[in-house]
């Protein structure tokens, strides 16, 4: 046994329930009978342009990479990049979410899960948006978002949990224990403040050979007689007796010391951030909250408080849409749309917040075709959305064929490591090849 | 721990159990290992979670236009439910006299993991459980065939919609590659095959039974791993469960939740596996991992963290408390499990939950310091000295199953200076942390 190991390669990828997260912040104020989260299952929409073209740009390309540092929007001088990841746990419906319009084979596929183009937000290229997702289509018409098209990786697993270890990892071949931004923090620092998860766990693609990232949620102290605090911090000096993972639990109160003394005042002075409210008009009533929306709080505390945070972590469950698709799925785009949106337009108004880009992903699209169930099974390529005051809004990537088609899936046409690269240098500052195994394009969307 | 509780004991008690009693580590030092092994995978015996008594758990529906105020009732009621049905797990979990076969159950439940979140339905959560309470410890291949006709099994990976011609791939997918053979062992056509097999049944989430529509079953050829036949359900599961690859798969779980984390291609797999792959008894693997010297060996001793709910029913078993009696306080045990990340009845996808470094982060240690000062705050310590109860280290280590504190605990315990801190603070050191 060691320590490769005891990092198993099957461990799911970790969520946030919005009951755990709750239950840290303390919010009393959504009641139990409106927060209720049944698993979403979704819907679906309308399709490219059946004659598009055939999948191009999938091998990684070579570097020379113009390391473009977008300027389009103006922005503080030396605002540090800030990455914050939204993972979609679950394989969301790209298909149903960046809609191919009118597009026959997505219209016979999908059958009743199909959007029609007249009830989609259409962009342009013959491709439109999900309809609940008017905040995304906000920020693509004033040029801040940029949508990455038919993002996959060769010989495509459509097992969650080993596509997301790949996603995480960003090696598609073996099993890799490190994830891609914690090999970045790797060459960057140690302070364990660097990365941060809003989560119950720490998602692989934060853990470095080095380091990992903290958890945080709206509380960092666990109060307590002033010896049990004396004591707790005895507790978390090294002490090489027990092992690596009892090494690992003194560290990781020691980190979680740091956490208290940075980032409790920044979380308690900073409470009135309100991510909700801001994607309402006025004299609106405030919705329930959503899960995202009480994680994209918390990052958005941190950032107006000025923490030492390069890259965050916040999900949203609930994509694997096997079946009754449509109306979860719509729900889902609800929740993704209005929590990001409101996040954005905080980050907006806060000196610190020009230097955020946010990244929305998944695992994996789903099929084509639907099942009987009113829904879709695992399937392969989708888009990525990256959106922020950096962000060179338009289209990246090709959109994938949907008749030259792998065993009823979508061929990939860009390779997700080039997104990575393209953050990697563009909203961090750094050598891609600190994260990954060689070079690949930089796609030019920052 | 005092000098004369076995170690082996001990250690055994938390893997196979929730931690031993002081009671139960004399007894079992005095009887040896090879015969505590025994005791403890003996079903034959009373079991004192028996007395916890089952909450009330009856089908709620909603009729075919709730109104607002009705849904929200019948909302209400269903996660009352859930909640008095989880609380009544860790009760058992925590009076148990035979803490095996909830243990047991517990390995099961995270296998062939099934979330609340979808099924929505505490009775139907309940059947499942105790489906695998009574069947855990017997043949794989039948508890395998049960669980692909369990109505929550049905309803959360989508097997009551399934239908002939246009298949729904979720149950046949997660059956391969968690439940039997491992991923790398399947292609996707076999996912796409097996899942015809699966087609035509439904749930009556009122009887809490399935029936199969013949009409909506697919009884035409299908190729699976090879093999050509009309499989029907029963046929796809006995052809799956005897691949070598799922007795490896299966084996390998089991060491990694018991003894520690290792990869399928452990030597200790393929020593274990082919005994499993013969008969499929689940009793006979489990000696045998409890039997195998790496299982007493340092590397076991060090090599588990405890999973949330075994933390927390650790803590319980330790101060003699029940999950109920820590329903109220702050913070509560259920709002400690979702803090924590680990409730029972909502895994957080099929696939279960992590191990080890996934419950080691900056939020579950807050989590558990205050779940700690918590049950102090809670328990009896009346069995510690309360003018010096630093002189009582010893016995705290016995009631914690702890064999030994380091010196950073010992200086961090002998640092507090009430009772109540020297408990809490025992209860979130590395020693009691890990399993």
């Amino acid at each position: 046994m060691n320590d490769e190991i005891t990092d198993n390669p099957e461990d799911p990828t970790p969520r946030v329930t919005r009951r755990s997260f709750l239950g840290l912040v303390g919010m009393g104020t959504f009641g139990a009978a409106t927060t209720r989260t049944r698993r979403p299952r979704a819907t679906n929409a309308t399709t490219p342009p059946s004659t598009a073209a055939a999948p191009t740009t999938a091998a990684p390309a070579t570097l020379g990479s113009t390391t473009v540092e977008a300027t389009t929007v103006p922005r503080i001088p030396n605002t540090p990049g800030i990455l914050v990841m939204v993972t979609l746990y679950g394989g969301n419906d790209g298909l149903n979410t960046l809609i191919p319009l009118d597009a026959a084979p997505y219209l016979t596929g999908r059958g009743a899960l199909a959007y029609k183009a007249s009830e989609s937000l259409p962009l342009a290229e013959g491709l439109g948006l999900h309809p609940n997702l008017a905040g995304f289509k906000g920020l693509w018409d004033t040029k801040q978002l940029a949508i990455v098209r038919g993002v996959g990786y060769p010989n495509p697993s459509r097992s969650h949990f080993r596509s997301q270890d790949i996603w995480s990892s960003a090696v598609p071949a073996t099993f890799e224990r490190t994830g891609w931004l914690g090999r970045w923090y790797d060459s960057v620092s140690t302070d364990p403040l660097g990365m941060a998860a809003i989560a119950s766990s720490v998602p692989r693609f934060l853990i470095g050979r080095k380091s990992s990232a903290v958890v945080v949620g709206g509380a960092t102290a666990s109060g307590g007689s002033s010896d049990f605090k004396i004591a707790t911090r005895l507790l978390s000096q090294p002490d090489d007796s027990l092992g690596s993972l009892a090494a690992r639990v003194r560290s990781t109160s020691a980190d979680l010391g740091r956490v208290d003394t940075v980032f409790g005042p920044m979380l308690a002075s900073q409470s009135s951030v309100s991510i909700q409210t801001a994607t309402l008009e006025p004299g609106a009533v405030a919705r329930a909250g959503n899960v995202l929306d009480d994680q994209l709080n918390v990052v958005a505390r941190l950032i107006k408080g000025g923490a030492p945070t390069r890259a965050y972590a916040v999900s949203l469950g609930g994509f694997d849409t096997h079946a009754n698709e449509r109306a979860n799925h719509a729900r889902l785009m609800t929740i993704l749309d209005q929590a990001v949106t409101g996040f954005l337009r905080v980050m907006a108004g806060d000196p610190n917040g020009q230097g955020v880009t946010v990244v929305v992903y998944s695992e994996f699209g789903r099929r084509l075709a639907a099942n009987g169930s009113a829904g879709t099974d695992h399937g392969t390529a989708a888009p990525m959305f990256v959106a922020g005051a950096k962000v060179k809004g338009g289209f990246y990537g090709d959109q994938p064929s949907l008749t030259d088609l792998d065993q009823g899936d979508l061929k990939f046409t860009t390779d997700f490591r080039s997104v990575y690269s393209t953050l990697l240098s563009g909203v961090l500052g750094a050598d891609p090849l600190s994260a990954l195994d060689k070079p690949y394009a930089n796609l030019g969307f920052l | 721990m005092a000098s004369t509780i076995d170690p082996s004991i001990a250690h055994l008690y938390r893997r196979a159990g929730f931690g031993g009693t002081p009671g139960d580590l004399t007894v079992g030092t005095a009887a040896g290992y090879a015969a505590t092994v025994d005791r403890l995978l003996d079903r034959s015996g009373p079991d004192d979670a028996e007395a916890v008594r089952l909450p009330d758990l009856i089908p709620l529906y909603f009729g075919p236009a709730p109104t607002a105020a009705q849904t929200q009732q019948i909302t209400a009621q269903r996660q009352s439910q859930a909640r008095l049905l989880t609380l009544w797990w860790l009760d058992r979990m925590a009076t148990s006299s035979s803490p095996w076969r909830e243990k047991l159950t517990w390995f099961w439940h995270n296998h062939f993991a099934t979330s609340n979140e979808k099924v929505d339905s505490p009775p139907m959560m309940y059947a499942q459980n105790q489906y695998l309470r009574t069947n855990g410890h017997a043949s794989f291949e039948a508890l395998t065939q049960g669980m692909a006709k369990d109505p929550a099994m049905m309803v959360w990976l989508d097997s009551n919609t399934n239908r002939k011609g246009r298949p729904n791939e979720n149950f046949s997918r997660e059956l391969m590659e968690l439940f039997t053979l491992g991923i790398g062992n399947y292609s996707d056509a076999d996912v796409r095959e097996a899942a015809r097999s699966f087609t035509g049944w439904t749930v009556d989430r009122g009887a809490i039974s399935t029936s199969l529509v013949q009409a909506q079953a697919d009884y035409d050829t299908k190729t699976l791993l090879g093999q050509t036949g009309a499989f029907r359900a029963d046929e796809v599961i006995s052809l799956l469960v005897h691949q070598p690859f799922a007795a490896a798969h299966v084996t390998r779980n089991l060491w990694s939740r018991l003894a520690y984390p290792v990869l399928v291609d452990d030597p200790v797999v393929a020593e274990l596996a082919p005994a499993f792959a013969a008969d499929l008894d689940a009793t006979k693997l489990v000696k045998s991992i409890f039997m195998h010297p790496k299982f007493v060996s340092a590397d076991a001793k060090t090599g588990l963290v405890k999973e949330p709910v075994e933390w927390v029913v650790g803590t319980l078993r330790a101060l003699g408390l029940t999950a109920t009696q820590m329903d109220s306080g702050n913070p509560s045990i259920l709002t400690t499990l979702d803090l924590l990340g680990q409730r029972p009845f909502l895994p957080p996808s099929v696939g279960g939950w992590g191990q080890n470094t996934y419950w080691l982060s900056t939020q579950t240690s807050l989590a558990r310091q205050r779940f700690a000062q918590a049950i102090a705050a809670r328990a009896d310590l009346s069995w510690l000295d309360p003018r010096a109860p630093t002189q009582s280290l010893d016995a705290l280590a016995t009631r914690l199953g702890i064999e030994k504190w380091t010196p950073n605990s010992l200086a961090a315990l002998a640092a507090t200076t009430t009772a109540k801190s020297l408990v809490a603070i025992a209860l979130t050191t590395p020693e009691f942390v890990l399993n």
